[in-house]
């Protein structure tokens, strides 16, 4: 590509001890384009922003700035040579009213005005302290105070995640004046929907590597997510044996083990309905960040929903402590093992905590009894106990079968399981979905979120896509393949939740853009359509709930 | 989509009226604070109705050196770091101070005064050094580094010695204009206000309180977060050396063993309203606690209280209100 190129960085490396978040990625950005980056979680799309705006540095690789190379080492280096981001979180100091903060990057009060005003947020006083705006309005500021300097380049980084319909149209027609204006942009974005509105190319990272540029046109979608699969896309996904006839012998009428309505928590969490019935897997597939952790959080009694109600066994529930949750018989295992367990103390110790440190058991610790149960499960979970005397000098996968060891040898009821697998080898990932198999077998009910899709039909019965905090669709497991899951977790189709308000005022400004422009009417047409066609594709092997 | 603008709530209307009110409630605190020891004096006065003029100049000679240390250490928990050095410099500027104006001349005290001043500032910037490399926790670096400083003073002066020059301690030692107006407050709001007025309207230290509040927001911004760390350990060191100085005015001579004026300050910053998480409070509100405590135990003495079981009272004073003032922020942040 020998066209100008206004940002362009090659082979970007970086890695973090024995992994490797970034590979070789590459990124050209025209000037004046609106330009996608994409991947699947863990593609290293985040690691790759962190470099681009100088939060961090890359191992090796070159950034080219107007074709002039540039180390960006903090930034306000980046800053200054012109590239702006505006993060996924807002980046406002919260103890600083608005006025301190924009003197803090040493913003132009006028601009930047300007720029609130027409992003719609009317009537801001500077002097309020950005820790008493709500969520939507600070990313509105982050991005006004962005625009005010007038970057070459802006980088947005799932901007439009928290904000409302009205404001997001608002961040369209400011990105699009950027365009106009011979400016680039970077979008990142999980709404495919938006991508298809505005941006002209997308660029896809998988694994660390940029595996493709593509126009973005009619049908592109489909293409995308093909890159961001990779090979596996074209293989049939491995089809469970015996599963599938258990997701049928369970009927509706089985008392669900633990049932979720219309619950909200936090700013990301909106909407989630769902049953968990007694000797099932459910899988929970969500693309990073669309309120997943929100709903473990509530399940496990470490924040409390600000709407909606849970059930167990058919009774409501309120849990205002996770030792609430636990004695519900809902037991957490989450991704992060440093979170479960006391790194420096024994397996043994590690396993007994839940049950022999509840309040009722004063007095010596019955340790024949407690060993017998430890014993029981550390058989159960073949875990290797060479390096019993310190939990953190297991390996990962280890450590987190005695993360689940402990509720096993409690006795489980309903397993709540947030990536389990996350940073594991293959072979204990293997022990543990059989693990999680025969634990539903013999009555207990497990709810398994987790990141790689190739899990889901290999583990679960059924499984639930949230998108944006609410639950998009609902599906057999057997039939979930890759691309259908993914498919779904991006929200496509677009379905009830999805603002159509956006789609139609793109296409109908495309149609206006079409005319007189004449130079991209093919990359932009029919913005709508491709949305539609997905419509039947994806929503196929599952039904609605 | 509707649910999303729900929580995102609606820009930030209200016009300037709320704007108003929220800035009163924003210095509630301090406001708070004056009526406690306007309150205070009034107690004082129907305690012991001969309270005047030089029982107020006793009181704020003697509160001079923790509304320093005071000061000192909310320049730094603004910043998000805490000091525990500060008793320890406050003894070893004073007893330099001291050992180097002993047999001097009046002349060469200023001097010494000087020099004094950027000690304590080369002392704070390099505590301030060292917990920016270290990446060890504020609390630790200097915790470690009050037992140095400490020994360093009792390396200066073995035993308490030394001498103050005479204009020194006639710096302190009347009233100002009117009996009502110890020198020891003015010469405290003149060195407190030279150093912090313009300071607080400088980037730095706009810097200071956005790396107490949130360092990733800080650096986002591009603030130089470590060299923002560095400059507010050189200012809390700037200010213990004053109470140092202080010390030297009050006393004549150089003490070397650190007073308790570490965990005082700690308890009047708490008092005065700065946020020990960092990024909030200002420099008054200290002040203002500093005096609500003495004249606390003013009181106590002149109800002739066991000063033991005074110390006890003051204590429980000060956990009063602090909870009953943290209860009402978190009432009205729910709200």
């Amino acid at each position: 590509m020998t066209d100008d190129l206004l940002l362009e960085a090659t082979g970007v490396a970086k890695r973090y001890g024995a992994v490797i978040a970034l590979r070789d990625a590459s990124l050209g950005v025209r000037a004046g384009e609106v330009h996608a980056l994409m991947g699947a979680n863990g593609a290293g799309k985040s690691t790759f922003v962190k470099i681009l705006t100088g939060a961090i540095r890359p191992d090796a690789g070159t950034i080219m700035l107007r074709g002039r190379e540039r180390g960006m080492h903090s930034p306000d280096e980046a800053r200054r040579t012109g590239l702006i981001p505006v993060y996924q979180e807002p980046s406002l100091v919260p103890d600083l009213d608005v006025h301190a903060n924009l003197t803090l990057t040493r913003t132009p009060i006028n601009a930047f005005r300007r720029w609130v005003e027409d992003l719609g947020v009317l009537h801001l006083d500077l002097r309020t302290p950005a820790r008493e705006l709500p969520l939507a309005i600070l990313r509105i500021l982050d991005l006004a105070r962005a625009l005010a300097v007038e970057p070459d380049v802006l980088l947005l980084d799932e901007m439009t995640a928290a904000l409302p319909a009205d404001l997001t149209e608002h961040v369209m027609n400011a990105i699009r004046r950027q365009r106009e204006a011979g400016r680039s942009v970077i979008f990142i974005s999980h709404r495919m929907i938006e991508i298809a509105a505005i941006c002209d190319r997308a660029t896809v990272l998988r694994d660390g590597q940029t595996v493709g540029v593509v126009d973005v046109t009619k049908g592109t979608e489909e293409q995308i997510v093909k890159h961001m699969l990779g090979p596996i896309a074209t293989q049939p996904a491995a089809t469970r044996t015996g599963t599938g006839a258990r997701s049928d012998r369970l009927d509706d009428a089985v008392t669900a083990r633990l049932s979720v309505r219309s619950l909200r928590a936090g700013t990301k969490l909106h909407d989630v309905s769902f049953d968990l019935r007694v000797g099932e897997v459910l899988g929970i597939v969500a693309l990073e960040g669309q309120g997943q952790d929100e709903l473990f959080d509530v399940l496990a009694g470490s924040a409390r929903p600000s709407g909606g109600e849970v059930h167990v066994d058919g009774r409501p529930a309120r849990f205002g402590h996770p030792a609430d949750a636990i004695r519900a018989g809902l037991v957490y295992v989450p991704a992060n093992r440093a979170e479960a367990l006391l790194m420096q103390r024994s397996v043994r110790e590690n396993i007994a905590l839940p049950f022999s440190a509840a309040l009722n058991h004063w007095g010596p610790i019955d340790t024949s009894t407690e060993g017998r149960r430890i014993g029981t499960a550390v058989n159960r979970l073949q875990i290797d106990t060479r390096a019993q005397s310190e939990v953190r000098r297991l390996s990962g996968g280890n450590q987190q079968k005695v993360t689940i060891a402990r509720w096993v040898a409690g006795g489980v009821r309903t397993l709540l399981c947030f990536d389990p697998t996350r940073g594991i080898d293959i072979r204990t990932k293997r022990e543990i979905y059989d693990l999680l198999r025969e634990l539903a077998a013999a009555g207990a009910a497990v709810l398994l979120y987790t990141s790689e899709l190739e899990e889901i039909p290999l583990v679960c019965d059924r499984v639930v896509v949230i998108f944006n905090g609410r639950v998009v669709d609902e599906m057999a497991a057997a039939g979930a393949d890759e691309p259908t899951l993914l498919r779904a977790a991006y929200g496509l189709p677009p379905g009830a939740l999805t603002p159509e308000e956006i789609v139609a005022e793109a296409a109908a400004v495309e149609a206006a853009n079409a005319q007189p422009d004449g130079s991209r009417p093919a990359t932009m047409a029919g913005v709508g359509e491709p949305a539609r066609d997905t419509e039947g594709t994806a929503l196929s092997p599952g039904s609605r709930p | 989509m509707s649910a999303a603008a729900e929580t995102a709530g609606r820009p930030a209307g209200g016009g300037t009226r709320a704007g108003t009110v929220r800035s009163l409630w924003r210095s509630a605190w301090t406001f708070g604070l004056v009526g406690l020891l306007l309150l205070l004096f009034l107690v004082t006065r129907a305690i012991k109705p001969t309270y005047g003029a030089s029982e107020l100049e006793s009181l704020a000679i003697g509160a001079l050196p923790i509304a320093f240390a005071a000061v000192a250490q909310a320049v730094v928990v603004i910043s998000g770091g805490i000091d525990l050095t500060i008793g320890s410099v406050m003894a070893l500027t004073n007893v330099t101070a001291a050992a180097l104006m002993a047999g001097g001349s009046e002349e060469f005290a200023v001097l010494v005064v000087v020099f004094v001043l950027l000690l304590g500032l080369v002392v704070g910037a390099l505590n301030g050094l060292l917990v920016v490399i270290t990446r060890v926790p504020d609390i630790i670096v200097t915790l470690a580094l009050s037992f140095v400083w400490a020994g360093a003073a009792l390396l200066v002066l073995k035993s308490p010695g030394g001498s103050t020059a005479a204009w020194l301690k006639g710096l302190i030692d009347d009233t100002f204009l009117i009996v009502w107006i110890p020198e020891a407050l003015v010469l405290l709001l003149v060195a407190v206000g030279v150093v912090w007025l313009p300071l607080r309207r400088s980037r730095l230290g706009l810097s200071m309180y956005a790396v107490g509040s949130d360092r990733l927001a800080a650096f986002r911004s591009g603030v130089a977060v470590g060299r923002t760390k560095i400059a507010a350990y050189a200012v809390t060191g700037l200010f213990a050396a004053m109470g140092g100085l202080s010390l030297s005015m009050s006393t004549g001579i150089g003490i070397p063993v650190p007073g308790p004026y570490t965990l005082l300050s700690v308890a009047a910053i708490v008092l005065g309203g700065v946020s020990l998480a960092g990024g909030r409070g200002g420099l008054l509100g200290p002040l203002l606690a500093v005096f609500i405590l003495a004249l606390i135990r003013a009181d106590l003495t002149f109800l002739n209280v066991d000063p033991n079981f005074a110390t006890v009272v003051q204590g429980v004073i000060l956990v009063v209100v602090v909870m009953v003032g943290a209860f009402a922020t978190l009432r009205r942040r729910t709200a």
